[in-house]
């Protein structure tokens, strides 16, 4: 028995380490922008927010993304006093996240350099509002170092994020959301 | 052999146990997101600079210019005549500059008594949650103003300093909702030269104000200034402003006893009475401008805050 359990606290303590220690994937500082200057624009409606958090499993594929809104930054102090107050109202709904999955996993080999196209589908929540989204995107292994970079574009009236007639012309009703995220072990 | 199939079952068990843990990215996101060690200071306790005449705590954020114009026309009561007040003007026009994330300085020139006015508003403390817990904001306002109407009795020995006013302000705030902000500011107006003999150098007051958004962009703010030692020959102001936010300006309709725009003045200078119908319409322009991009500067919350 006493041998049995030897095993068994030997295998347990492996897989903890291999589990817990190799397949899980981590960042503060992933750089998410987000882009709804309309076609015509009298002045460039862009953000950019290097505070997100990412987390990536590389076993089963699952991806997240995750930011507060107060931390997009605006070229304009009045601009990102809008976009907290008027649009995402960030003291009511102070995060947007992202959780879904890497469909073609078995296309990525984590332990050879390379660029990896992927498909990622899941759920976007923001402003109160949960959507599915599908999008493709990029795995960057390069020196064992792991990055994901993906671009997609949404409908703001979706996320029920309204645009008043005044200011219609000069906000995009699509905005564009690009993420780049240069992972670490998770410890 | 039944021992090692036992082993093998706990071996699962435990694995599955464990996938099951680290499995749940979502559940370790939404704690990444809630341990928020950051300082999330209160924004937008007030639109603007101003409630409707006096300060608020909100400041100019760095590198941003602010053009202003305020324009009060006359008094309501001045009748048919006058077109309501709409024949009589006054305004101040000034400039007005963040340089950094807790002073900002402004200078402005208005007709009330050909004045010149220049105030520096510095944030001592913010309202904040997060890291640290901080109810409320505290600005310190200096202001200085010059009047230039020529002296009444050129005769005399005048000294220009005669015409100088200073004003020291603390602006206590608390936004308590989205859409409710109270504030108290207790007020200091000192006069080089006073007309009477028994007039005093030094007024003592405290403004009380708030504001109440109608809808996001609207909201209605009011402001009143009781003088502690209050001549008897003037009256506290009283105003009553809408705030409206159309992008890039704060348009505020105002409507007030106090023709004058500028603290020393519309303090301890208001004459007309509500009661009376001394009240005075008018508009506050705000366009302000990006001389800096702030994204060059790093993030908020690097921000020279109080410690």
């Amino acid at each position: 028995m006493k041998k049995s359990f030897l095993i068994y606290a030997l295998l347990a303590f492996l897989s903890f380490n291999n589990l817990q220690a190799q397949d899980v994937y981590f960042t503060k500082t992933a750089k998410l922008d987000f882009d709804a200057t309309p076609a015509n624009p009298v002045e460039k409606i862009e953000a950019v927010n290097n505070e997100g958090t990412s987390i990536l499993n590389l076993i089963t594929g699952n991806i997240v993304f995750g930011a507060l809104i107060q931390n997009f930054r605006f070229e304009k102090a009045l601009m990102e006093e809008h976009f907290n107050e008027n649009y995402m109202e960030s003291s009511k709904f102070p995060k947007a996240f992202f959780t879904g999955d890497i469909t073609n996993l078995k296309d990525v080999n984590f332990k050879k350099d390379g660029e990896y196209k992927v498909n990622v589908k899941g759920n976007l929540t923001m402003h109160g509002v949960t959507k599915p989204i599908s999008t493709d995107g990029v795995i960057i292994i390069k020196g064992g170092k792991i990055s994901s970079k993906a671009a997609f574009t949404l409908k703001l009236a979706d996320y029920n994020v309204d645009r008043p007639s005044v200011v219609a012309s000069k906000i995009s009703e699509i905005a564009k959301i690009s993420v780049f995220a240069k992972y670490e072990l998770k410890k | 052999m039944k021992k090692y199939i036992t082993i093998f079952a706990l071996f699962c068990f435990q694995q599955l146990n464990l996938y099951g843990q680290i499995v749940d990215l979502s559940k370790m996101l939404d704690e990444e997101l809630n341990t928020n060690n950051e300082r999330n200071y209160t924004t937008a306790t007030f639109k603007t600079t101003r409630l409707v005449n006096g300060h608020t705590n909100e400041q100019d954020a760095a590198g941003v210019l602010d053009f202003r114009i305020g324009h009060r026309f006359g008094a309501f009561n001045t009748g048919v005549y006058n077109f309501f007040g709409l024949d009589q003007a006054t305004m101040r026009m000034a400039l007005e500059y963040g340089i950094n994330n807790w002073l900002m300085v402004g200078g402005g020139r208005s007709t009330y008594q050909k004045t010149y006015d220049g105030f520096a508003k510095a944030k001592l403390f913010r309202q904040q949650t997060g890291k640290k817990n901080f109810p409320i904001s505290v600005n310190y306002l200096i202001a200085m103003a010059v009047k230039t109407l020529k002296f009444t009795n050129p005769e005399n020995k005048n000294y220009y300093t005669s015409n100088f006013f200073y004003t020291h302000q603390l602006i206590i705030a608390r936004k308590f909702s989205e859409s409710f902000s109270l504030q108290l500011a207790p007020t200091l107006v000192h006069r080089n030269l006073v007309e009477k003999l028994t007039d005093k150098h030094d007024i003592f007051a405290v403004g009380i104000g708030g504001r109440m958004k109608l809808t996001k962009r609207a909201c209605v703010n009011v402001e009143y200034y009781y003088q502690v030692n209050k001549p008897r020959d003037v009256v506290n102001s009283l105003a009553i402003a809408f705030d409206i936010e159309t992008g890039g300006h704060v348009f505020q309709l105002t409507f007030t006893n106090a023709a004058a725009m500028i603290e020393h003045a519309f303090i301890t200078q208001t004459t007309g009475k509500w009661s009376k119908g001394d009240i005075i319409g008018g508009f506050n322009l705000s366009r302000v401008f990006t001389l800096k991009d702030p994204r060059k500067r790093g993030t908020k919350n690097e921000d020279l805050g109080n410690k």
